[in-house]
């Protein structure tokens, strides 16, 4: 691939041909703040945060659309810049709620974020505020309008990632809002409740509804809260405190596509499930089952101790006892009926390392080879 | 996968064959629908029944169950006759073309339209547009494996890779898509019958020895039974006790009233399983395990890249790793594996698994992505295969004729019955069924059946149907839909209260001992 030379704010960088201003700025660490952009979309170049200064060129530019040429010089901040930038944000917090406290994304809010950054509290150009009711029709998907800022992400990432389609603007000017055609509930609509919109949403205008009730939600607003105080990101405050497991980097465990799994964890129990930008088969994105199929972990149901059958019920036992008779009745079949008589079934569900050690207990430890799983199945 | 999922993203043309990719596989799905709608990648999906991604196709062709490979061989037969095939690659990088090419003269589009039910035209616009693409990869599933032509179908899908020069680059090549997180990781470290870790075979000598010397013991060199004939010799009295750890053959096996009779025989079973199964109901001991989110480890996903699973939560009450459970029985049965880390394992595992050479858990760690082979630890891993070579060398073309499925219609049931997977829920549903919200917004399975079929047999949308086979019936609500084919109805496998496989075929592909799960004759009347 063709390289190309720019000059960000000073610094040189070298990207591949056809990349955009803020690809590049990524990329290496510049900031350039931005609202309606997306790594997983194609750009849309609305809320004019991103525009930069580039030299000769005869207005700004938003550098989320603009391909990088070679030999450009960029500026990504300076007065102008700022100022423009600064009036965007106070334009937006107008029309929002900024009650931070109590809301499910502070921490994790885009404009949160912008408007400490800008250093804005309440906005100058007070005027007409939305109000809607909140839609929370389906068990996965909860939606507020009055916290929406119009930057069409969860409009965009349905049809152009998802290719489903179930948002589009509906009513116009001052009223125009992202919608479900004839406000249908979502699970009327084509909706796969994949939960990319959710992923998308800059704003706590979109969000997941919770996997716990209880006491572990007060815990997070509590932690909410605290970002909305202290002016923090939730990365920043977790980190503070010392609760970097907080959330936890793994693999889905349902199909083979191995989407990567950020489980957050409050109190042993997983409460949501986000999957990182641009990182493993799904880039961000995740299905039903990654997103939300998770409450099988914490499930009541789980079996918690070793079982016996005695008739037709089966009595809880300890391990020890569990153990000694499976021994007990594994050796005793081999010894009376040969190895080969008995099989292991291992599974597609459980680790490499796991079933590596089955295998060879399977060969090495009983002596036949009667191992497989459900590949087949 | 030859390739990677990524990749995908790039090609030119993708057929897509047995596969409800969107549902089974969705983020795989998602890159299909992005080369599509961004790249103006042409897709062609070969299915029985309406999916949604025929929305994105460019060419749908609903072939009948069972027919796969006379369809492959109808693409085959016209990208031959009109010389569209890839002569440098055919020349260079394969044998057998001649033989394959006398073979599938036969299989002309008019020929081929009488057995699938695709027009000949259909096949001729799919077969020009795949060959036609600089890049062009096939995916497949179940839908190609599950099949007692299942091996079949697989060659067929690989000669027309090679025929059409799709090998080794960017956006082609042969994609299986494996259904389950780790069934790719659970066969490259040994859990199968006739092979140790990395695929090296129980038979041979050599290698026998060197996994003798690893563990410390003599080691059988006769191959095992496969899970399918587990089944059967457990009914037949000759397995007496098995140990089952985290599977679920009693929703998941074919003909389960089979499968039932045979577990029942065994003098002792064994289920190791975090939920108490449908199988681990019929056993004598039940072993609480604990869930991936309990446990570290590795899986490695559809396209062999071996990722992290980390623990994120602590087991409930004394439920324990699989590792710590079956290490123990083995030292009370007198063979003491040494007792390590999930990393340690793995180090194990790098040391007699030469795809695996060179990976462990710190390199995961550090974030580096590694899909096997990878030899060493300098190795970046090795995301497309047979980019120079294949395997054994040259690419080998092997000729299959048609063989019609095992069970075919009949006056008594003249219906074809599929099976397979919806979007919400997985598997054998021992973990979505647990998910309130997944099971409100998919509540039960239902059987589809079209229009015409519905009418015909007095079945009502919404309302429940008996479904009967040979085997057995079930009880199942009715889907009248016109995206299911005439002569064809599909359901899902998910369900213990309907369970698709007291339906289902325990016949098996004889190489590969895939039971047949998408063709069994059916048929359905009101309940
Ligand atoms: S959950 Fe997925 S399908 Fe449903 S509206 Fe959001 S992005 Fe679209
Ligand atoms: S999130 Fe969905 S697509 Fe991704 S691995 Fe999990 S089950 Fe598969």
């Amino acid at each position: 691939m063709d390289q190309i030379k720019v000059e960000i704010d000073g610094s040189e960088f070298t990207a591949p041909a056809g990349s955009t201003i803020l690809e590049i700025a990524r990329a290496n660490g510049v900031y350039i703040p931005t609202l309606c952009y997306d790594p997983r979309l194609t750009p849309y170049g609305a809320c004019r945060l991103c525009l930069v200064e580039v030299e000769g060129a005869r207005a700004l530019l938003p550098s989320c659309y603009a391909r990088a040429e070679d030999g450009m010089k960029i500026q990504t901040t300076n007065e102008k810049l700022e100022r423009i930038r600064k009036t965007l944000v106070e334009l937006l917090v107008s029309d929002h709620p900024m009650e931070c406290m109590g809301c499910e994304k502070s921490g994790r809010c885009e404009l949160q974020e912008l408007a400490q950054r800008y250093d804005i509290t309440e906005s100058g150009y007070a005027g007409e505020k939305h109000e809607y009711i909140e839609f929370s029709e389906n068990p996965f998907v909860t939606r507020d309008y009055n916290k929406c800022i119009m930057c069409g992400r969860c409009i965009r990432i349905c049809r152009e990632v998802q290719g489903v389609g179930v948002y589009d603007f509906v009513n116009r000017g001052f009223e125009a809002v992202p919608g479900t055609p004839f406000e249908r509930p979502m699970q009327e609509t084509p909706c796969e409740f994949c939960g990319q919109c959710i992923s998308t949403c800059p704003t706590g205008a979109i969000k997941a509804r919770p996997y716990e009730g209880d006491g572990r939600v007060a815990a997070r607003d509590i932690l909410r809260n605290a970002c909305a105080y202290f002016h923090m990101s939730e990365e920043e405050m977790t980190k503070a405190l010392g609760l970097e497991e907080w959330k936890v980097r793994t693999t889905c465990a349902y199909c083979g596509c191995g989407c990567q799994l950020d489980l957050h964890v409050i109190d042993n129990r997983i409460v949501e499930v986000t999957s990182p930008l641009m990182e493993g088969a799904g880039q961000g994105n995740l299905c039903v089952k990654g997103r939300f199929g998770y409450d099988f972990v914490g499930s009541r149901e789980r079996l918690t101790r070793p079982l016996i059958r005695k008739g037709k019920k089966f009595v809880e036992t300890d391990w020890d006892t569990a153990l000694d008779l499976v021994a007990k009745k594994l050796g005793g079949t081999k010894k009376k009926s040969g190895a080969d008589s008995i099989a292991v079934l291992a599974s597609a569900r459980i680790t490499n390392e796991e079933n590596y050690l089955i295998q060879k207990f399977a060969r090495a430890g009983i002596g036949t080879n009667n191992v497989d799983h459900c590949a087949r199945l | 996968m030859t390739n990677t999922i990524d990749d995908l993203e790039t090609a030119g043309a993708i057929l897509v064959i047995g596969s409800n990719t969107t549902e089974a596989h969705p983020i795989i799905g998602l890159r299909i629908k992005k080369a599509v709608m961004r790249n103006d990648c042409r897709l062609i999906v070969a299915e029985p029944k309406h999916i949604r991604l025929c929305y994105y196709a460019d060419r749908w062709l609903q072939h009948k169950p069972g027919t796969d490979v006379a369809l492959l061989n109808g693409l085959m037969n016209v990208i031959i006759e009109e010389d569209l095939y890839d002569h440098e690659f055919v020349a260079e990088r394969t044998e057998g073309f001649e033989e394959l090419a006398e073979l599938v003269k036969e299989y002309t589009p008019e020929k081929v339209s009488g057995i699938t039910g695709v027009a000949a035209d259909d096949i001729r616009e799919a077969a020009r547009t795949f060959a036609a693409a600089d890049n062009a990869a096939i995916c497949y599933a179940m839908g190609i494996t599950q099949h007692t032509t299942g091996t079949d179908n697989v060659v067929s899908v690989a000669n027309l890779s090679m025929l059409t020069g799709n090998v080794g680059r960017p956006g082609t090549g042969v994609n299986p898509l494996r259904g389950q997180n780790n069934v790719q990781g659970a066969c490259d470290v040994g859990a199968l019958p006739n092979v140790y870790t990395g695929y090296q075979s129980v038979t041979d000598p050599d290698i026998r020895k060197k996994f003798e010397e690893a563990w410390g013991v003599a080691l059988p060199g006769k191959p095992g039974l496969t899970a399918t004939e587990m089944m059967d010799a457990a009914a037949k009295g000759d397995i007496k006790a098995m140990y089952i750890v985290g599977e679920n053959p009693m929703l998941s096996d074919p003909n389960l009233k089979h499968a039932g009779e045979a577990l029942e025989k065994l003098d002792f079973l064994v289920v190791q399983d975090i939920f108490l199964t449908e199988t681990a109901e019929l056993a004598d001991v039940i072993l609480p395990s604990a869930s991936f989110a309990e446990k570290e480890g590795t899986f490695t996903n559809t396209d062999r890249r071996v990722q992290r699973v980390r623990k994120a939560v602590e087991s409930p009450g004394e439920a324990k790793p699989d590792a710590w459970i079956v290490s123990e029985i083995s030292k009370r049965m007198g063979y003491e594996m040494p007792s390590l880390e999930p990393a340690e394992v793995m180090d194990e595992i790098a040391q007699v698994t030469p795809q695996y050479g060179g990976i462990s858990h710190a390199r995961l760690d550090e974030g580096v992505t590694i899909h096997w082979p990878c030899p060493d630890s300098e190795s970046p891993g090795t995301p497309i295969l047979h980019t120079k070579y294949f395997t054994r060398g040259k690419g080998w073309f092997c000729p299959v004729p048609y063989v019609e499925p095992a069970e075919r219609p009949d006056e008594e049931y003249p219906l074809v019955l599929t099976t397979g997977r919806v979007l919400w829920q997985y598997h054998t549903g021992t973990m979505t069924r647990k998910s309130e919200g997944i099971n409100e917004l998919d509540p039960h399975g239902k059987v589809w059946i079209s229009p015409a079929d519905a009418e015909r047999y007095g079945v009502e949308n919404g309302v429940t149907a008996v479904v009967s086979t040979r085997r057995g019936d079930i009880e199942i609500e009715a889907m009248v839909t016109p995206r299911i084919q005439e002569g064809v109805i599909f359901v899902p496998f998910h369900y213990a209260e309907s369970p698709a496989n007291v339906l289902t075929n325990n016949v098996v592909d004889p190489v590969s001992k895939v039971p047949e799960y998408k063709v069994s004759a059916a048929k359905v009347k009101p309940a």
